[in-house]
């Protein structure tokens, strides 16, 4: 295992995140801040109680998933992605390291990144709302494993994107419209009978209701559901870049 | 001499139906300096992508220092440098940071005092803390050679090193480049400069179209396939050539004033005493002699166009 080409890949990865903390840190954090003043405090005090707790901290959790799911997506892929673009991918691919080695590294400074930015979403959460975990190393292990899942979805699709446009795509126009259909800022009991059952066929609701139940013990979706559905993505995704990156698709020819 | 790399073979035709290489089949030795002369599109970048890993062979075998490229590529790619042909670089990353990754890319601990003195002798100390998009064009280059050199390599790779640079920093990379040779290392570079070939090179392989054309000395490449010529000055002019100097082919240079004839230096009768004789017989009068070598750059002209 050549431990220091992980190392070198992480901290080279950790220190774009260094060069560019406004996007990294400073921009999630002050997105989900107006959320939660808008959705949170303004139109939330005339929401009443859903499962029991407030709005504002109601839609914590599904808040939390959303920028975790966007971070870990866009950290991974523009990580894997602006050396090819760059072409300074030569370097890696020139290295005496294997595909895991390479994934290790991208994937775990990618995870690293959005946990940070979680956590301190969770930190700015506690300004505006009344927060409280009631399972908090479940709602860690959540954490990290949607860190961990999601950030090698992103890699796979920084491989597979040949451009910015490309790049996007699957962040913009499938990730965030199935986060906020994904019962992010509402219960799915609040919707027709009709669309509940459609709901069902998101992915992303079992991961907000799973983070939900950690906070509060309440969700649409039974808990073991919702962790099996997020182990199943993870090694969906781990088949899918072991199969992409051993092919050498998208880096090498 | 020792063999470092054995090219057996080797082919690779792209996605697009390209045949990039033709069954290429080549030794480089230990501590030499090779050039691979080829115009544009030869196959001189993919050869040594193959070699380090960025482009999969269609078929064929690549050994570096006796272990093949895919089945023991760590110890392969930790022999091997690479300075790529492009200025592939992280624009916003600090110099000195920027090398030290790629030490610890292959695989090697942290080591700020080797890295000083590769970014010294490259003489780019001065910038280590500088980022790499304030960099000149030449320094970015170094910064590239610095990169290859940072994990100690004993086979370098220099894709096209002298392409956009000035007369001045060229000089300075071929010393540099003969300074690696003298420490040890075996250098690699493509090129389509033949005079950089000449200036640096111990051999010259010349690929074209995805085929070894020719493999040898530079010295003994020039000497077997190289022309010399005679120009022989004239004190009169003359219209015509006399009949009896038909059979040496001669040509008739300046305004009649010169005469020129080209023969096979390596040959044993090179026939320039017939020649001589012949010209004394026909009554003309010789002003003065001059002699020419033909240069690399003709002979590889004139294989690529045979080719």
């Amino acid at each position: 295992m050549n431990f220091y080409a992980i190392r070198a890949i992480y901290f080279h990865e950790m220190d774009r995140m260094r060069r560019t903390i406004g996007q990294s840190i400073l921009s999630p954090v002050i997105s989900t801040s107006l959320y939660f003043i808008v959705f949170g405090s303004v139109i939330g005090g005339m929401i009443p109680e859903l499962d029991g707790v407030s709005y504002g901290s109601f839609i914590v959790p599904g808040l939390l998933m959303l920028t975790l799911l966007t971070q870990s997506i866009s950290n991974s892929a523009f990580g894997i992605f602006f050396p090819k673009f760059t072409g300074s991918i030569y370097e890696v691919l020139a290295a005496p390291v294997s595909s895991f080695e390479i994934i290790v590294g991208f994937v775990g400074a990618s995870a690293t990144k959005s946990l940070i930015v979680g956590i301190i979403i969770l930190l700015t959460a506690s300004f505006f709302v009344e927060l409280k975990i009631q399972y908090p190393l479940l709602m860690l292990f959540l954490l990290v494993l949607t860190c961990l899942t999601f950030s090698l979805f992103g890699f796979l699709i920084g491989l597979l994107s040949n451009n910015f446009e490309q790049l996007q795509v699957v962040p913009l126009i499938i990730i965030t419209p199935l986060v906020f259909l994904g019962g992010s800022l509402y219960t799915i009991e609040m919707l027709p009978e009709f669309w509940q059952k459609v709901s069902y066929f998101n992915p992303v609701v079992y991961l907000i209701n799973g983070m939900r139940w950690s906070f509060y013990g309440a969700s649409d979706i039974n808990i073991f559901i919702s962790v099996v559905s997020l182990v199943g993505f993870l090694i969906a995704c781990i088949v899918g870049v072991a199969i992409v990156i051993s092919k050498g698709y998208g880096v090498k020819t | 001499m020792q063999n470092v790399v054995s090219i057996k073979k080797l082919s690779k035709t792209y996605d697009n139906d390209f045949q990039a290489l033709k069954n290429i089949t080549l030794d480089i030795k230990k501590n030499e300096i090779i050039a691979l002369l080829g115009p544009n599109g030869a196959g001189k970048t993919t050869m040594i992508s193959i070699i380090c890993g960025i482009v999969i062979p269609t078929s064929g075998s690549v050994t570096v220092d006796n272990f093949d490229i895919i089945k023991d590529y760590r110890r392969t790619r930790s022999l091997i440098g690479l300075v790529p042909q492009e200025l592939s670089l992280e624009q916003f990353e600090y110099v000195f940071n920027n090398v030290s990754y790629t030490r610890g890319l292959y695989g090697k601990a942290p080591n700020p005092s080797l890295i000083e003195k590769i970014l010294k002798d490259l003489s780019l100390w001065d910038k280590r803390h500088s980022r790499i998009n304030e960099l000149s064009g030449g320094m970015k280059r170094r910064v590239l050679i610095a990169k290859a050199l940072s994990h100690e390599p004993s086979v370098l790779f220099l894709d096209e090193p002298s392409a956009g640079v000035d007369v001045e920093l060229r000089q300075e990379m071929w010393q540099v480049i003969k300074e690696l040779r003298n420490s040890g290392v075996t250098i690699i570079l493509t090129t389509h400069y033949i005079e950089e070939a000449e200036a640096i090179a111990d051999r010259v392989a010349v690929i074209n179209k995805g085929e070894l054309l020719v493999v040898d000395n530079t010295s003994d490449l020039v000497k077997s396939m190289g022309q010399k010529t005679l120009l022989i000055e004239l004190h009169e002019a003359i219209r015509t050539l006399p009949s009896k100097l038909e059979r040496y082919n001669l040509t008739v240079l300046n305004n009649g004033l010169s005469i020129s004839y080209n023969y096979d230096s390596s040959s044993k009768q090179t026939g320039i005493t017939s020649l001589l004789q012949d010209m004394k017989e026909t009554g003309l009068k010789l002003k003065d002699l001059n002699t020419e070598q033909s240069s690399l750059e003709n002979i590889f002209v004139e294989l690529v166009r045979e080719n």
